[in-house]
């Protein structure tokens, strides 16, 4: 029958099955998963261990180092004015590499090549802490990432990656964070997976860490072979996952359990 | 190290008042190894002291158990102004100090 091929035919044409996306009146930050102790936690910034590594980052923003013998704030200035709003627009796309930068990667950018010093590893405690003192400046601002059109093309990658099966458990991000986030795994709730406090503190990391870490962990919780840190890929993912906050408000340092 | 304290500036005398503190430490156990198999040795905080105006109103043992970053919350009685003194003391020769001003009024 012809208008159930027309049906089939526009449904193949439409593309991929959107069903299983979050409408964005219904995202929720993983803030509202938590239990009021973890919240109290996120919500006192003399409590707040994630604030430990924002102080800590506020003295190395000022640190002179490097062949330049030259500090964040030598060039930047004052962070609460020239940094408010920077994170909430990470990844951005570099001009020059042609590809997007995390906050990380672009703070080990300005190292090698304005300050001359040596850039940090991922995951080290300098490296967590300016982030988190960059990303901190941001806090409640509403995320913008990915609203740059070069980087098109590189949303598309993570949110391929995304909805791409994988690891022996066979599962997608999507397949945990957008079609069951209300429910629970092994008593804990899935959540939504938006990426709204990175750097945050995860009280089971006993630390601050980042969302490459988070991922990274994921993926090796469905048993795939985790990308490395700094891998396109794993770039690409973060970019699509803040580009799904569009909107949301950043939370930098954030608690989770 | 980063220590983050939480003493009201001002209070009424007689008051019972609320301290908190936050110290930046790994709290390594001791009991944990590499992936080459090899034991991570203990670092941890083993004394945290706080003294009001000279004399010692709390003191706490640690433990390898206790979290990293540990976090503490005790209460006194605002008697007169003067200085809150924090002290932290660890392996591996871990020593950190700090301090906040109270006004009774």
């Amino acid at each position: 029958m012809i208008w159930v091929r027309a049906i089939v035919l526009s449904a193949l044409l439409a593309g991929p099955v959107l069903a299983g996306e979050i409408p964005p009146d219904q995202r929720r930050s993983g803030y509202t998963f938590m239990g009021p102790e973890t919240k109290a936690m996120q919500d006192d910034d003399s409590v707040n261990p994630g604030m430990l590594f924002v102080l800590d980052g506020q003295t190395l923003w000022n640190t002179k180092l490097g062949s330049a013998d030259r500090s964040c704030a030598d060039c930047h200035g004052d962070a609460p004015e020239s940094m408010k709003g920077v994170a909430a627009r990470y990844p951005a796309f570099d001009r020059t590499l042609n590809r997007p930068v995390t906050i990380e990667q672009r703070i080990n950018l300005e190292r090698t090549q304005r300050q001359g010093a040596a850039p940090l590893a991922y995951e080290s405690h300098d490296l967590l802490a300016l982030s988190a003192f960059v990303a901190n400046q941001s806090r409640g601002v509403a995320i913008t990432a990915g609203d740059d059109p070069a980087l098109k093309p590189f949303v598309e990658q993570g949110r391929a990656l995304f909805m791409q099966r994988e690891g022996q458990l066979n599962l997608a991000c999507a397949n945990c964070h957008d079609d069951n986030h209300d429910k629970h795994l092994a008593g804990s709730p899935v959540t939504q997976g938006q990426p709204t406090g990175y750097p945050l503190y995860r009280l089971e990391w006993q630390t601050l860490g980042s969302l490459e870490r988070r991922l990274r962990s994921c993926m090796t919780g469905v048993r795939a072979k985790a990308y490395d840190y700094g891998a396109p890929e794993l770039v690409a993912l973060e970019l699509y996952l803040m580009s799904r906050a569009r909107g949301m408000k950043m939370e930098t340092p954030a608690v989770r359990p | 190290m980063a220590a983050l304290i939480n003493v009201p500036p001002k209070a009424k005398r007689g008051d019972v008042i609320e301290i908190k503190t936050l110290m930046s430490h790994i709290m390594e156990p001791g009991y944990r190894r590499t992936a080459e198999g090899s034991i991570l040795p203990r670092d941890i905080i083993t004394s945290f002291t706080c003294r009001y105006n000279g004399a010692e109103i709390f003191r706490a043992d640690l433990f390898p158990a206790i979290s990293a970053n540990p976090f503490f919350s005790f209460f006194t009685v605002a008697k007169e102004s003067g200085k809150l003194e924090f002290e932290w003391i660890g392996d591996n020769g871990f020593s950190a100090t700090a301090s906040a001003s109270i006004t009774v009024e």
